[in-house]
C-alpha cells in the first residue's frame, strides 16, 4: 500500500512526470521555444530540489511497494540525471534554434527519457526495471532521429531502435528464466533465493547471461558496442550527450544495484565472462578509437573504453568499488557533457562539428572555447586538476583493493593508448591557423551557462573531490 | 604555509600573466619575473633564518605544513622541505628565472599563454620537490607534463608534434606504473596497520615480503628511471629537447630529468632500500653503459641540440651511479651532479637557441668560424663546454669526481668504465667548439653578438658553475646531513653489507 509520506518521496518523480503532461499541453495550446525550455528547466530544476532535500533527510529513505527502492543510492543518481537534462536541455536551446522543424517536442521527449532514468536508478524489481528502459529507449529513438531532414540521424534512430529493441527482448527472455528458477522478480528476493536453494542450474545461469547480453547492449560494452559509434556520430549532439551520459549511466547504475545483491562472485563464469567483456571494451575502444577521424566517433569509441573501466568497479565489488563507481560516474557526467557541449555549441546548421577540421586552430579563434575542449579531453585522459584524475585514481584503487591484477593493469595500459587520441585533439585544438576565418557566432548565455558550470564541477571534483567522496560514502551506506 | 606560497605564487603569476599577454607582450614577462624572483626571495629569507639553519644541520624537516585534502582516502597536503629539496628547489627558481629571461626575444606569439605554462611547469616541478604524500606527489608529477606538452608542441620547431606526444606518452606510461605501486603500497600498509594513508611519513616503516617490495619498488624506479633517463628508456629525451623552444630545453634538462632522480633519493632508497640493493649493482652496470653510449651518440650528432641532449643521457648517468652506488660520497656527487648539470646543460642549451634564432639552423655543418663574428658568445660556448667536459674548476668537475670515488669502492670495474665516459666528454665538447666555432666560416652570416640581457643571464650561469667548481661546500653541508638522516631512517641496518656501507659513509661526509 502506498502511504501519504511515500506520495511525498515520490514528488521527483511525480513532478518528472507531471512537466512532461504540461509541456505536451502548453505545446498543443501555444507552441514557443522559449517557453517550452523554460517549463522544462522548471520542472527539472524542482525536482532536482526535491531530490536533494529528500536526499539529506535519511529517514525517508525506504521501499515503497516492491517496485521501487527510494535509497540514497536512488537518490544520488536521480540527482546526477537530473543535472545532467539540465545541462542538456541549456544546450539543446540553441542547436535546435538554428535547425529547421518543429523544436517543442524535444523537451516532451527529453523528459520522458529522464524519467525512464530515474525509474532505473530506483528500481529493485525486474518490472520497474523494464519498465524503466523501455520509457528510456522509446523516448530515444524518436530523439536520435529528430532531426528529421538529415540522414544520418534517421538512420542512427533506426539503428537505435532496432538494436534496443532486440536487447529488450534478451532482457525480457532473461528475466522470465530468472523468474522461473527462483520464483520472484525482486532482486533481493532473487538473490536470497538463489542462495538459499542453491539454484545454479542452466536455466538460471543462461538467465542471467542473456540479462547481461541485454544490459550489455545498452551500456555499449564490447561485443554489443557496435551501435555506439554510428549513433553517435548521427544523432544530434545534445541527445548523444544524453545517451553517453545519462542513459548509460543510469543502466550502469542499475547494474551495480543488482549484482550487490546478487553475488558476482558466486557465479564463476559470469565473473570471467565479465572480466573478457571489461578487457575486451577497454582494448577495442581505446584502439579503434585511434583510427578515426571523426570527434565524435572518437568519443563514442572512447566512451565503450570509459565503460569497461566502469566494469572493473563492478567486478571489484565491495564499498570501495561502489563508491567509486559512483564517483567516476559523476566525473565521467561531467567530462562528456561538457565534451558533447563543445561539439553543439560549434555545431552549424548543416551539420554538427565532428571534424577534425572543425577544431583546427580554435584555440586561437575561440580561446575559452578550446580551453573548456582541452579541460574535457585532459579529464577523460584522467590529467590531474581535473575530476577524471580523482576517478580514474579510485577506479584504480578499487581494482587494486580487490586484487584484479589483471584488469588493473589492462586498465593502466589503454590509459596510456588514450592519451594518444585524445592528444590529437588537443594537438589540433592549438595548431597554427592557417587562415583567417569567417567571423564566429557568439555563444548564447544558455550555452555559456552550461559549459562554465560544466568546467567548475569539473575543476572543482579535481581539486577538492573531498565532500563529494563524502556524500558518496554516506549515501552508499544505505545501499544493501 | 611558506611551502605552499612557493607553489602558489608562479601558478599565481602564470595567471595574471595570461590575459595581458594579448594586450602587453613585456608586462607578461615582467610579471613573470616578478613572480619567481619573490619566490627566491621567499627562500632566501627562510634559508639565512637562524632555526632553518639549525635544521639544515641536523638534517630534520625545516619546515612543515599537513592539510588533511581527502580524509576519507587518507590523502593530504604534506608539504615538507629538507637540504636536499631545498637545494632543488633554489635551482628551480634559478633556472626559473633564466628561462624567463631566455624567452624574452624568442617567443612573439602567444606570449600570455607560453607564460602560464612556464610558470604552471615550475609549480609542478617545485611541488614534487616539496611533497611528502604520495596522492600530492603524482599529482605534481602528472601536473607539470601537460604544459610542458604545450611548451612543445606550440612553440618548438619543426618536428614539435611528434616529439610532444612522444615525451607524453613515455612519461605518462612512467607515471601509470608508478600510480599502481603507489596503490599497491597503500594497500598493503593499510592491510597490515588498518591505517590507510599516502603519507611518506607512515609508509616508510611498511612491512612488505621482499617479493611485493621488488615490484612496488619497480614501478617507481622505471617511472623515474624514464624521466630521468636511465637508457634504455631515453629515446623521448633527444626528440623533447631538440623540438623544445629554448626555455622548454632549459627546463626539460635542467629540472625535469632531476625530478627522476629525485623521486629515487627521497622514495625508491629508503621506501624499499632491501629492494633497491638488490637491484643496485645492475643498475650501476646499465649506469655505466648509459654514460658511455650517451656519449658515443653525443659525437655522431650533427644537429647542435641534439648533441647537447645526448650528453645529458651522458651526465645523468653519473646521477644514477651515484645514487646506486649507495655511499654518502657518491650521493653528494649525484646530487652535486644534478645541480653542475642543471647550469651547464641549461646554458649550452641557451647558447644553441641564441645561435639558432640568429642562424635559424642548428646544423652544425653550416656552422664555423663564429669565433671571429661573435667572440663574445663563442667565449661563452667555450666556457660551457669545458664545464661539460668536467674540467677542474667547474662544478661538473666536483660531481663527477665525488660520484666516480664513492662508486670505485663499491664496483671498480663499472667505474673504471664510467671514467671512460669523461674521454667522449672531452672529445664531444671540442666537437662543438671545433666545428660551430673554430675554424674557417661554411658560410657568411652577418650576426649580431651577445645582447646585453643574454650577457647578464650568461654571467649568472657562469657565477653558479664556477661557485659550484670553486666553493660547494654550502651545498654539501646543507644536503649531506639530510641525506644521513635519510639513511638512518632506513631499516638498512640488518642488510650486513649496507650497514658497514653507511657506517663508512658517515665517517666521510666532507666537511
Amino acid at each position: 500500500m502506498i502511504k501519504h509520506t511515500d506520495i511525498v518521496i515520490l514528488l521527483p518523480y511525480i513532478l518528472i512526470a507531471g512537466t512532461s503532461v504540461v509541456t505536451m499541453l502548453a505545446i498543443a495550446f501555444y507552441r514557443h521555444h522559449g517557453l517550452t525550455v523554460l517549463i522544462t528547466l522548471m520542472g527539472l530544476s524542482g525536482a532536482l530540489v526535491l531530490t536533494c532535500i529528500i536526499f539529506s533527510i535519511p529517514i525517508l529513505h525506504r521501499q515503497i511497494t516492491s517496485l521501487i527502492i527510494i535509497d540514497g543510492y536512488a537518490l544520488f543518481f536521480t540527482g546526477l540525471i537530473l543535472a545532467a537534462s539540465i545541462v542538456v536541455t541549456l544546450l539543446s536551446y540553441d542547436y535546435l534554434e538554428i535547425h529547421d522543424g518543429h523544436h517543442e517536442e524535444f523537451y516532451l521527449l527529453l523528459l520522458f527519457a529522464t524519467l525512464g532514468t530515474a525509474v532505473l536508478v530506483a528500481s529493485g524489481h525486474f518490472v520497474s526495471l523494464f519498465l524503466g528502459i523501455e520509457i528510456l529507449s522509446v523516448s530515444l529513438y524518436a530523439l536520435a532521429a529528430y532531426l528529421r531532414h538529415s540522414d544520418r540521424s534517421i538512420e542512427a534512430g533506426v539503428k537505435y531502435l532496432i538494436l534496443a529493441a532486440v536487447s529488450s527482448a534478451f532482457i525480457l527472455f532473461g528475466m522470465a528464466l530468472v523468474y522461473a528458477e527462483t520464483g520472484s522478480m525482486e532482486f533481493s528476493q532473487i538473490a536470497l533465493r538463489a542462495a538459499a536453494s542453491g539454484v545454479h542450474g542452466l536455466p538460471y545461469t543462461a538467465g542471467l547471461g542473456l540479462l547481461v547480453i541485454g544490459l550489455g547492449f545498452k551500456l555499449g560494452v564490447v561485443p554489443f558496442h557496435m551501435w555506439t559509434p554510428d549513433v553517435y556520430e548521427g544523432a544530434p549532439a545534445p541527445v548523444t550527450a544524453f545517451i553517453a551520459t545519462v542513459s548509460k549511466g543510469a543502466v550502469f547504475a542499475l547494474v551495480l544495484r543488482y549484482f550487490s545483491r546478487v553475488d558476482l562472485h558466486a557465479h564463476r563464469s559470469l565473473f570471467v565472462i565479465l572480466t573478457i567483456t571489461a578487457i575486451a571494451s577497454m582494448f577495442a575502444g581505446n584502439l579503434l578509437a585511434l583510427l578515426q577521424r571523426n570527434v565524435k566517433r572518437i568519443l563514442a569509441y572512447s566512451s565503450i573504453s570509459h565503460v569497461g573501466y566502469l566494469l572493473v568497479t563492478l567486478l571489484a565489488s565491495g564499498p570501495l568499488a561502489v563508491s567509486a563507481a559512483a564517483f567516476y560516474l559523476a566525473a565521467y557526467f561531467v567530462t562528456t557533457l561538457g565534451a558533447f557541449g563543445v561539439v553543439t555549441v560549434l555545431s552549424d546548421r548543416d551539420r554538427d562539428a565532428d571534424s577534425m577540421d572543425d577544431y583546427a586552430g580554435l584555440a586561437w579563434r575561440r580561446p575559452w572555447l578550446a580551453g573548456v575542449f582541452t579541460a574535457m579531453l585532459l579529464s577523460l585522459a584522467g590529467i590531474p586538476l581535473t575530476a577524471g584524475f580523482v576517478g580514474k585514481f579510485y577506479v584504480v584503487a578499487a581494482g587494486m583493493g580487490s586484487a584484479l591484477w589483471l584488469l588493473v593493469i589492462v586498465l593502466v595500459i589503454n590509459s596510456a593508448i588514450g592519451l594518444f587520441y585524445y592528444l590529437r585533439i588537443i594537438v589540433a585544438l592549438y595548431a597554427h591557423p592557417e587562415e583567417e576565418t569567417a567571423p564566429r557566432p557568439a555563444l548564447s548565455l544558455s550555452g555559456k551557462a552550461a559549459l562554465a558550470g560544466l568546467t567548475l564541477s569539473l575543476v572543482w571534483l579535481g581539486v577538492y573531490p573531498g565532500p563529494v567522496i563524502e556524500i558518496i560514502k554516506k549515501t552508499l551506506q544505505s545501499l544493501i | 604555509m611558506i611551502l605552499a606560497w612557493l607553489i602558489i605564487i608562479p601558478l599565481a603569476g602564470g595567471l595574471a600573466a595570461w590575459p595581458l599577454g594579448r594586450k602587453n607582450a613585456a608586462l607578461t614577462r615582467w610579471i613573470s619575473l616578478a613572480a619567481l624572483v619573490l619566490d627566491g626571495v621567499l627562500l632566501i629569507s627562510f634559508w639565512s633564518d637562524p632555526s632553518s639553519q639549525a635544521a639544515l644541520g641536523r638534517g630534520t624537516w625545516l619546515i612543515e605544513l599537513n592539510r588533511p585534502w581527502i580524509p576519507q582516502l587518507g590523502i593530504s597536503i604534506h608539504l615538507a622541505m629538507d637540504g636536499l629539496s631545498l637545494v632543488l628547489v633554489a635551482l628551480t627558481l634559478f633556472l626559473g628565472i633564466i628561462s624567463v629571461a631566455c624567452s624574452w626575444t624568442e617567443i612573439r606569439e602567444k606570449t600570455g599563454f607560453f607564460h602560464l605554462n612556464l610558470m604552471a611547469i615550475l609549480a609542478g616541478i617545485l611541488g614534487v620537490f616539496l611533497s611528502l604524500d604520495l596522492f600530492l606527489f603524482y599529482f605534481f608529477w602528472e601536473l607539470m607534463l601537460v604544459p610542458m606538452y604545450f611548451l612543445i608542441s606550440i612553440w618548438g620547431h619543426e618536428n614539435r608534434i611528434y616529439a610532444s606526444l612522444k615525451f607524453f606518452l613515455f612519461t605518462q606510461a612512467g607515471g601509470l606504473l608508478m600510480l599502481l605501486s603507489i596503490l599497491g603500497l597503500y594497500f598493503m600498509h593499510g592491510r597490515s596497520t588498518g591505517v590507510y594513508t599516502f603519507d611518506y611519513s607512515l609508509l616508510l616503516g611498511t612491512s612488505l615480503t621482499p617479493q611485493a617490495a621488488f615490484w612496488l619498488m619497480l614501478g617507481f624506479f622505471i617511472s623515474f628511471t624514464v624521466k630521468l633517463p636511465m637508457v634504455p628508456f631515453h629515446p623521448w629525451l633527444p626528440d623533447a629537447h631538440t623540438e623544445a623552444p629554448t626555455a622548454g630545453s632549459v627546463i626539460l634538462a635542467g629540472l625535469l630529468l632531476k625530478t627522476g632522480a629525485y623521486g629515487l633519493l627521497r622514495f625508491v632508497l629508503p621506501l624499499f632500500p632491501d629492494a633497491a640493493m638488490t637491484i643496485a649493482p645492475t643498475v650501476m652496470i646499465i649506469a655505466a653503459i648509459g654514460i658511455g653510449y650517451g656519449a658515443v651518440l653525443a659525437f655522431a650528432q650533427t644537429d647542435l641540440k641534439r648533441l647537447v641532449a645526448y650528453t645529458s643521457v651522458s651526465h645523468m648517468g653519473f646521477v644514477l651511479l651515484g645514487i646506486f652506488a649507495w655511499n654518502m660520497t657518491a650521493m653528494q656527487g649525484a646530487i652535486m651532479q644534478m645541480l653542475a648539470h642543471g647550469v651547464s646543460t641549461g646554458a649550452l642549451f641557451i647558447i644553441a637557441g641564441m645561435v639558432q634564432e640568429r642562424i635559424h639552423t642548428r646544423d652544425m655543418d653550416r656552422m664555423g668560424g663564429f669565433w671571429s663574428t661573435i667572440p663574445r658568445l663563442s667565449g661563452m660556448a667555450l666556457v660551457f663546454a669545458l664545464a661539460s667536459l668536467g674540467l677542474p674548476g667547474f662544478g661538473n668537475f666536483v660531481a663527477e669526481f665525488m660520484v666516480l670515488l664513492g662508486a670505485y669502492r663499491v664496483n671498480v670495474l663499472v667505474t673504471a668504465f664510467a671514467a671512460g665516459g669523461l674521454v667522449f666528454a672531452a672529445i664531444y665538447s671540442l666537437w662543438i667548439i671545433q666545428r660551430a666555432f673554430h675554424g674557417e666560416p661554411r658560410e657568411v652570416w652577418k650576426i649580431p653578438d651577445l645582447s646585453r640581457l643574454e650577457t647578464g643571464i650568461m654571467a649568472a650561469l657562469i657565477i653558479a658553475i664556477f661557485w659550484l667548481g670553486l666553493y660547494p661546500r654550502p651545498v654539501l653541508n646543507t644536503t649531506g646531513p639530510a641525506l644521513n638522516m635519510q639513511q638512518r631512517s632506513m631499516p638498512v641496518e640488518s642488510h650486513s653489507n649496507a650497514g658497514t656501507m653507511a657506517n663508512i659513509s658517515k665517517r666521510e661526509i666532507i666537511r
